[in-house]
């Protein structure tokens, strides 16, 4: 074991400098919880947040006696997540027992597959946009998928009695059965090499892809806060001009995409430095801590880690026939990066704004609220906006959660759009509305009502209250009259107090013209 | 006078029990309550059974005769006592796999096959003794003491399964349900002179059997007559969706073949690599004079070979112990089991070291450690990959042979029982015991024994080993219900008949 603490930072070299003598390759392993509504070799439900060990049977509890059979749907969703990623798929391919002992793992052995994927030799190709302030196009790297396979998620541990939430130093583990069992898929990428300064990015780039394309493929709701897609990153330098791969760490732990990049090019700077020092990578799991922005060594992992795979006995080969694949082939979405471009023609966004609304992770809501009736140009101002900053902090303790986390849907943004184009509501009020709706006070119709927000549509009220303004400022009339038309502003807003703010200001104005029988 | 009533009972085949419930001649509580009687008598000396559940027992019995008065119409075997091996969970009823790990193991679930005989309406008696997780030849490696064999309380039963086998030889039950991995149904039927069938892999659902090696644990029926047997397969047998491995057609007609008598043209082949040397005198004598037996009942004999059984042993020694290894690593004491746990304040893997030490045996332990060597990266190509290769072949030379005959015979165990503490000390020679069973389990091919005859040398029963292709079980049941018949009529009985009063033991 390490003597490294949690707290201390290893030894880096800047970043640049790094990149001046060093070729980075990495690999992201990343696994999916898939959606499906029962688990991966049993009949128990897979929803999350149940009270602990009440999701669990015989089979998923690893009693003795107890046999898996496997889930056909999540079978099809391997397959379709294969073909999404342009893989082969298996005529024939057979489960195979992992064996190692935890507490975590009901078996002590893991059901997974081992040499005989379901999908193999597949890719991606991944868009990587410019970086901040530099005027350069994006640019597509295509990272090779080396395979896609199935096998079921552990047990969930929790440590307790000790200061860090990690096994050492805990007094004692509570083990959470519920999630054992759960259909995982796990992706593997080739090693990737010729990123160079642009590894990070490429990382970060290629989960956001990937959890794009889960996303629309509908097989995972893809949640990494949550640990529905969680990446491992694994990272080696080799001197540049070199071909011989160097050791390779594996962090895991990186949970959100932000994570992702920051994690690779902490490792990159971390070899580097190692490396420089003359001293040899070890070959490990390190841990990402997000707070610090560090990672810290785990267990030490060779090659030499022995979990005597065999074919799993009690089950039989699963045999997809091509006419199921094909079938599975025409219920593939369309590609997000494609949907991307139409998209943006549809909405006529500029190239930056529809890049950050899919940095922002809001294309398929603001698709929805533009579904819901609202305009695009509205449905980007209320979620790029309002919605997106709220969404920074809404979280537990400050973090961020995702937009429709929020409790406000698209049908809720189209309706409030609705009522700001048909005249009920201002700006101001409209805020105030979608205040009430974040607050589960309702839909905004509801909100609006409750809380007597409506612009006074009675003329005879608003000539009234322009009549007395104007009666009480002759300066202003004045100088409005002897054309300084914009002195009309201090006029609206007396009118607008006078009123409670329940009047719509283009209508004061035109009226206050009017009456003073000037042209605006 | 009421114990020789019920020892009268007792005595009944499985078949004229159901016929004389169904009479109402008698009721299934008069014929439970017979059975635990002579357990209550007999049971401390034989150690047949770990277990006994009279009042469960007994409320089935009830029930039965109650919906037999109202009318209802029931299963065949509706009423009729069985045991159940203790590898089989049985819900709230301890399940122990004969294992000090699993000595206080209740399980929450029924197996399938428990579920089967529910429903056919079967009082369970009791849980049988068995080999620690159905490892041995004997039940010597059971952990609550060695089953004794009925006609000679100094010798094995054999095993694992010798407690179902001790119980239906003794009339402690008419049917019992055992486990075959690599014998374990046929071998203590052959060694207790009584019938034993281990049915196609897959024929009958494992869900719920507590593993040995999945690719080769079959359960299957135990009894004193062949057409008993078929009415348990008969039971037993079936899909079952929570088993992958679960045949998805029909059961073989298996009763219907029981009552064959003629066997005009069938082809019976002698495997070259199963008999003769190395079998003891009596066993080959009996084995040779029901060939004479099956010639009279219209079969012609060839000779077959199956050059690749020579290496089925050491194959299954490779393949077994490597999916045993795996299979028995959930016994951790995490969950449920024995906990040991160690001084001051263990870790998790220390408790699970601990309590594995504990709570295993030397021949579990053994195998797990063959095993875990045998598929390890470096050592898995030369030995589980290798084992694979010649499992394909047996399954191949069980295709030749069935080419040329219909079935297959053999002795089904080299010698008769062996005395108690024989062979403990000998893992070799008590592997050996097994070397005419294992190869239908490599090859998933059906198997059942029935009893040849009585050794001359020890006035033992001797065991002749029938084989079928797969899916072709109802052969068995034809050949064996057939040869049974003609014995019984050139023997003067069955060769159960022989064995003599068991001496009640303090």
């Amino acid at each position: 074991m390490s003597t490294q603490t949690a707290a201390g930072a290893e030894k880096t070299v800047p970043f640049e400098e790094a990149m001046s003598r060093y070729e980075p390759v990495i690999g992201l392993e990343v696994h999916v919880e898939l959606g499906t509504r029962t688990k991966m070799f049993c009949g128990c439900a897979t929803g999350f947040g149940a009270d602990p060990n009440t999701q669990t049977c015989p089979v998923c509890l690893g009693l003795p006696g107890a046999l898996p059979v496997v889930n056909a749907t999540a079978v099809e969703s391997a397959i379709r997540i294969g073909l999404a990623l342009n893989c082969e798929i298996a005529d024939w391919c057979r489960f195979a027992r992992k064996n190692y002992f935890y507490p975590d793992m009901p078996k002590n052995f893991q059901t997974s597959q081992y040499d005989e994927p379901i999908a193999f030799e597949g890719y991606l190709d991944v868009e990587v946009p410019p970086r901040e302030g530099l005027d350069e196009e994006p640019f597509v790297f295509r990272v090779e998928i080396e395979r896609a396979h199935m096998e079921e998620d552990t047990g969930k541990s929790t440590h307790v009695g000790g200061a860090t939430g990690r096994i050492h130093g805990a007094s004692h583990s509570l083990v959470d059965y519920n999630r054992a069992g759960i259909p995982l898929i796990e992706i593997v990428t080739k090693p990737l090499t010729g990123a160079g300064e642009r590894a990070p990015e490429v990382a970060k780039a290629y989960v956001g892809a990937l959890r794009d394309l889960l996303r629309a493929l509908d097989v995972s709701d893809v949640k990494m806060e949550q640990g529905s897609l969680r990446c491992d990153a694994n990272v080696s330098l080799m001197p540049t001009g070199s071909e011989r791969f160097g050791t390779r760490t594996e962090t895991k732990n990186v949970n959100s995409l932000r994570s992702v990049e920051r994690a690779v090019r902490y490792e990159m700077t971390r070899h580097a430095a190692v490396l420089d020092a003359g001293a040899t990578i070890l070959q490990e799991t390190r841990h990402w801590h997000e707070d610090t922005g560090i990672t810290t060594s785990g267990r030490p992992k060779s090659d030499a880690d022995d979990y005597r795979y065999f074919p799993e006995p009690d089950l039989v080969p699963v045999a997809p026939s091509r006419e199921d694949v094909e079938r599975l082939r025409a219920t593939l979405p369309e590609n997000p990066a494609q949907r991307r471009r139409r998209l943006q023609e549809e909405w006529g966004y500029t190239d930056l704004e529809m890049r950050d609304v899919v940095n922002a992770g809001a294309a398929e809501v603001i698709e929805e609220t533009v579904a819901a009736g609202a305009s695009a140009a509205a449905a980007r101002k209320w979620w790029m906006g309002e919605l997106a900053r709220r969404a920074k902090t809404a979280g537990e303790g400050g973090a961020s959660v995702e937009l429709l986390d929020l409790g406000v849907s698209p049908a809720h943004v189209a309706e409030l759009d609705g009522l700001v184009t048909s005249g009920r509501l201002n700006d101001s009020m409209a805020r105030q509305t979608l205040e009430g709706v974040l607050a589960g006070e309702g839909t905004p119709t509801e909100v609006a009502d409750a809380r007597g927000l409506e612009l006074v549509q009675d003329d005879g009220a608003l000539q009234a209250a322009v009549d007395e303004v104007i009666a009480a400022n002759p300066d202003v009339v004045e100088k409005i009259r002897g054309g300084k038309v914009q002195a009309v502003g201090a006029l609206i807003g007396q009118v607008m107090k006078t009123m409670r703010g329940q009047a719509d200001a283009g209508k004061a104005r035109q009226l206050i013209l009017d009456t003073l029988g000037v042209e605006g | 006078m009421s114990t020789t009533l019920s020892d009268d009972l007792t005595r009944l085949s499985a078949v004229q029990m159901a016929d004389r419930l169904a009479d109402g001649a008698i009721t299934s509580e008069q014929l439970t309550q017979a059975h635990l009687d002579r357990i209550v008598r007999l049971n401390p000396t034989l150690n047949a059974y770990l277990l006994v559940d009279p009042e469960g027992a007994l409320a089935t019995a009830r029930e039965v005769d109650r919906a037999r008065a109202a009318g209802e119409d029931l299963p065949r075997l509706a009423g009729v006592p069985v045991a159940v091996k203790d590898i089989a969970c049985t819900e709230g009823m301890t399940t122990t796999a004969g294992s000090r790990m699993l000595a206080d193991f209740v399980p929450p679930y029924d197996a399938t096959i428990v579920t089967r005989i529910r429903d056919a309406r079967m009082p369970i008696l009791g849980k049988t003794n068995m080999d620690e997780f159905a490892m041995g030849s004997s039940t010597e490696h059971s952990a609550f003491g060695p089953t004794r064999n009925p006609w000679d309380l100094d010798r094995i039963p054999g095993g694992s399964g010798g407690g179902s086998s001790a119980a239906v030889a003794a009339y402690l039950a008419p049917l019992a349900v055992g486990s075959d991995t690599g014998g374990s149904i046929r071998q203590p039927a052959a060694v207790t002179g009584t019938v034993g069938t281990k049915p196609t892999y897959g024929a009958v659902s494992r869900y719920g059997v507590i593993a040995l090696a999945s690719s080769l644990d079959q359960i299957g029926p135990c009894a004193r007559t062949v057409a008993d047997a078929a009415l348990l397969h008969e039971v037993l047998a079936g899909h079952d969706p929570m088993d992958s491995t679960s045949i998805d057609a029909p059961v073989p007609d298996v009763v219907g073949a029981s009552g064959t008598t003629d066997l005009t043209g069938l082809r019976v082949g002698v495997v070259r690599e199963i008999s003769g040397e190395g079998f003891q005198a009596g066993v080959q004598a009996r084995f040779d004079e029901a060939l004479d037996q099956l010639r009279a009942l219209g079969a012609e004999i060839v000779e077959v070979s199956c050059p690749h059984f020579g290496y089925a042993m050491a194959a299954y020694y490779l393949i077994l112990p490597s999916e045993a290894s795996s299979n028995l690593a959930r016994y951790d004491a995490m969950r449920y089991g024995l906990r040991e746990t160690p001084e001051g304040s263990p870790s998790a893997e220390q408790v699970m070291a601990a309590s594995r030490d504990a709570g295993f045996g030397d021949e579990v332990k053994r195998r797990i450690i063959l095993g875990t060597y045998a598929l390890s990266s470096g050592y898995y190509d030369a030995y589980y990959g290798q084992a694979q290769k010649v499992r394909t072949l047996i399954a191949r030379d069980f295709e030749a042979a069935f080419e040329q005959a219909d079935v297959l015979v053999s002795p089904t165990s080299p010698t008769t029982a062996f005395a108690l503490g024989d062979k403990t000390e000998d893992p070799m020679a008590m592997y050996l015991n097994d070397i005419a069973t294992i190869p239908a389990n490599l090859a998933g091919v059906p198997g059942m024994s029935i009893p040849s005859g009585t050794a001359d040398e020890d006035s033992l029963p001797a065991g002749l080993q029938i084989l079928a292709p797969a899916m072709q079980d109802q052969r068995l049941y034809a050949v064996g219900a057939a040869l049974e018949a003609r014995l019984r009529e050139t023997q003067g009985g069955y060769v159960i008949e022989q064995a003599p009063e068991i001496e009640v033991r303090a």
